[in-house]
């Protein structure tokens, strides 16, 4: 088959002749790691290809190098068969390749259009004297184009966060990217929105684009790819097509050992009495805006509740305000019966409530801080003499510690900041763990972690259940909430849904994205 | 009626004015490309010295010394921007020491001071000043006449600056790069914008601005040099810019409407209309004002809300990891 120049060969090919992207035997070291150990990676035109890996395996620093932002120590990197090397992200872009940052690039308070003419070197942005609204039409046909709508006059930081990513793809397909690099991109997304994205970027494969998709999850890949490379600790373990994989295999790839994800099967907890109450409760942002609006939740003793929803719905202030962390406007949070005093913290950890944060190294640790003395910051007063710490007491407990939950890589004295986030979420999880447990909050305690990592939280959370503590685990990963929950709920817009015993993935996903709401009425539908 | 207290205020607003807009605008240019200069009081008192120094041992034609002593002055504003810039930009120090020890390394106790003495420049009349430019026959013109036709030509330089500026940063492409780079420098990275040079560049052309600011107090408005003659107009000036939400045109209201302030003691002094220990406060006031707005902006929420570009005092590492 002869490929007229222009026209698209068709999707999923295997590797053509001249593949898209050849890195060959790339290294890169950070201090004290090795991020990239030889890597050879390909990836044809017109495929989507995943990159699977735990988390430091190395994927995000391969594609920063593929994409300008590193440089490789050695290796050769070819772009559509032409050697190249790349000393910032412009020479890549110049190239063709971009790529979507897990943290976006653009400036929130640019519009869209200015952002898509920023750093242009060929079309509207080529000129001295600049026209944004030049560039209008342009954005809309693209959006059009590729399902990708967004008002070109927005000011990007007005736009959802799976709006900006839409600006961040257009960036790309206005620099007329040959290949398009996306980390982790579903990360920030609702269910629908992701099934969009994988649309998307289907079409920009079918042109003879290439499409880098960065991921750790086993499900995404198996639905958006042709091909998957597996990394493992800096090094391609292996290339296989996707429809000749499966997702144990993958993930068997990834780990490098068989190994099994502990979940709960239904009816498995034993029935308690009620640990956790929460009526009526009501608590503001940090903005100062209602983030809940009259959250009711019952929690039995070795219940799990898992609570699902998008960011920013207002699970980190009802996790908040479990904790202590957040006073509340209105209602209040029981445990075991008796009312916790409002915006207290150590109030809360005495009465048995304990938390795992979603942000484990800002709220978690305090990374400056040894690991010996972030197990025990809660704890201080307990074991004190007067002002003075126990420094021995405190060091053999950060050994027994460290011993007990596997904290790899520490010794007590370690700077917690300098551990992998499995192992910061170990630290963590030592330290709540410790004392007695009525109530454990964990808030999205698996984000950005690895599959092993994922498996031993998990495990902690089920064996905080089974010694008869009320979980509450919020989450916006839907395969985590599905495996876990002995009920769910879903939160949204500061509103729990009525918690259900049992409800089906797509029932989630919509109650996600808030479409359990009435339909609109009359006068709404005039105004639509 | 060009004698009443009102037009005479609003006149010497501009006047007074006129160094806080040059000196703001500088700040501008540094602020929309992510440096905070708090330096500006000490670029202005170098610029003060030096552009006086030009006038009174260069000897040329009043004209061309005058032109030349604005070009030192600038020349000497570059000279420290190019310290902070450094300290900043390259090896990335925290920008407000950075700043503040470049104003007491060259402020009233410091290095101006020890220009302008060892120079004997204190207590001599200028021997060129800027004078009003047009004919008088325009000045005598009901209220426009002093306030806009009575001007130097400094005035009228700092309004074509405030319309170029306003124009470079609104429509063109580097003015688009630069606030890139004010607001998220690792966007404008990944697109091929040199952060450093921007930044670098912006910082100078502040500096310069700052000191064409203080020459413009010594040669055009006292006219003459004493230590420490610009007497916090450097510290007004990083307020004006917040007080302008970061624009140009806003700037040039601010900096009249602080100038009125300062004017206002001495006028009503000259009038001697005598308001008792009023005088003190008068005297105060700008000051007063400056504190109002810095504290006001100390807040982060409220800098973002007044729209202060988002990456303002922070250095750009690109492998920060």
């Amino acid at each position: 088959m002869s490929t007229v120049p222009g026209q698209a060969p068709a999707a999923a090919t295997p590797p053509a002749t001249m593949p898209a992207v050849a890195m060959k035997a790339i290294t890169k070291r950070f201090p004290g790691v090795v991020a990239n150990d030889r890597v050879d990676f390909e990836a044809a035109p017109g495929e989507i290809h995943a990159l699977l890996g735990e988390n430091g395996a190395g994927k995000t620093t391969l594609c920063q190098i593929l994409s300008g932002l590193y440089r490789a120590e050695e290796g050769e990197i070819s772009v559509l068969g032409r050697p190249v090397s790349f000393a910032s992200p412009r020479d890549a872009i110049d190239a063709g390749v971009c790529m979507v940052h897990q943290h976006f690039h653009l400036v929130g308070r640019f519009t869209v259009a200015e952002n898509l003419v920023l750093g242009d070197r060929r079309g509207a942005g080529r000129h001295f004297h600049i026209r944004p609204d030049a560039v209008d039409s342009q954005v809309r046909e693209l959006g059009e184009r590729y399902r990708l709508p967004v008002d070109p006059r927005a000011q990007v930081w007005q736009l959802s966060v799976g709006e900006q990513q839409r600006v961040e793809i257009l960036k790309a397909l206005y620099q007329d990217a040959r290949v398009l690099v996306l980390d982790e991109p579903t990360a920030v997304l609702t269910p629908n929105e992701a099934e969009n994205l994988f649309a998307t970027l289907r079409d920009i494969a079918r042109e003879g684009r290439t499409v880098i998709f960065i991921s750790h999850k086993l499900n995404e890949v198996k639905a958006v790819s042709d091909r998957v490379t597996v990394l493992r600790a800096g090094r391609n373990v292996g290339t296989v097509r996707t429809d000749q994989a499966t997702a144990q295999s993958l993930a068997t790839m990834m780990v490098g050992r068989d190994f099994e994800a502990p979940t709960r099967a239904p009816g498995e907890r034993t029935k308690g009495a009620a640990m956790l109450q929460i009526s009526d409760l009501w608590a503001q942002s940090d903005r100062g805006l209602p983030a809940l609006k009259g959250v009711s939740l019952q929690v039995q003793a070795g219940e799990i509740v898992a609570v699902a929803g998008v960011a920013g719905n207002g699970q980190r202030e009802l996790a908040e305000t479990i904790a202590g962390l957040r006073a509340a406007t209105q209602g209040k949070v029981q445990v075991g019966g008796a009312s916790l005093k409002d915006g207290d913290p150590r109030a809360a950890f005495a009465a048995g409530v304990r938390y795992i944060p979603e942000d484990r190294l800002g709220t978690g640790v305090s990374p400056n801080l040894s690991v010996a003395t972030n197990l025990e910051l809660r704890s201080f007063r307990d074991g004190s003499v007067g002002p003075f710490l126990r420094l021995r007491r405190m060091k053999q407990a950060a050994e027994q510690a460290i011993s007990r939950f596997d904290i790899r890589g520490a010794a007590p004295g370690t700077r917690a900041g300098l551990l992998s986030g499995g192992n910061v979420q170990k630290v963590v999880i030592a330290r709540e763990f410790a004392g007695a447990m009525k109530v454990l909050v964990a808030a999205s305690p698996t984000r950005g972690l690895d599959v092993a990592a994922v498996a031993m939280v998990h495990s902690y959370l089920l064996e905080a259940a089974a010694n008869g503590a009320a979980v509450v685990l919020l989450s916006e990963d839907l395969g985590e909430v599905m495996s876990l929950n002995d009920r769910i709920a879903v939160m949204y817009e500061g509103q729990l849904s009525e918690v259900q015993d049992r409800q089906s993935l797509e029932e989630i996903a919509m109650r996600m994205a808030g479409s359990h709401l009435p339909p609109p009425g009359p006068v709404a539908e005039m105004l639509l | 009626m060009n004698n009443s207290l009102a037009v005479v205020l609003i006149a010497s607003g501009v006047a007074y004015g006129t160094p806080l807009l040059f000196a703001a605008l500088g700040e501008l240019l540094a602020e929309r490309s992510g440096v905070l200069n708090l330096g500006v009081e000490g670029m202005m008192l170098v610029g003060a010295v030096m552009g006086f120094w030009t006038v009174e041992r260069v000897h040329v034609p009043g004209g061309l010394a005058l032109a030349l002593a604005m070009l030192v002055a600038a020349l000497a504003g570059t000279v420290m921007a190019s310290i902070h810039a450094f300290l900043v930009v390259t090896l990335r120090a925290n920008q407000i020491v950075s700043g503040l020890a470049l104003t007491i390394f060259a402020g009233a106790a410091g290095l101006s001071s020890y220009l302008g003495n060892d120079l004997n420049l204190a207590d001599l009349p200028a021997r060129h000043t800027f004078g009003p430019l047009l004919p008088k026959a325009l000045q005598k013109l009901p209220i426009v006449g002093p306030v806009l036709f009575g001007q130097n030509i400094l005035v009228y330089l700092s309004w074509v600056l405030v319309v170029v500026i306003g124009l470079y940063l609104s429509r063109t492409r580097p003015g688009l790069n630069v606030r890139a780079v004010g607001e998220s420098p690792a966007a404008a990275d990944t697109m091929g914008i040199n952060v450093t040079a921007y930044r670098y560049a912006h910082t100078l052309a502040g500096g310069a601005l700052a000191g064409v600011g203080g020459a413009t107090i010594t040669l055009a408005l006292t006219p003459q040099w004493v230590s420490g003659i610009t007497g916090g107009s450097g510290w007004i000036a990083v307020a004006l810019v917040i007080f302008a939400f970061w624009r140009p045109a806003l700037c040039l209201v601010g900096a009249y409407f602080f100038g009125a302030l300062q004017a206002v003691a001495p006028e009503l002094q000259a009038r001697s209309i005598s308001l008792g220990p009023t005088v003190l406060w008068t005297g105060a006031l700008p000051y007063l004002m400056t504190v109002l707005v810095l504290v006001v902006a100390a807040s982060g929420t409220a800098r973002r809300r007044l729209g202060a570009p988002g990456a303002l005092g922070t250095p750009y590492i690109r492998e920060a990891r």
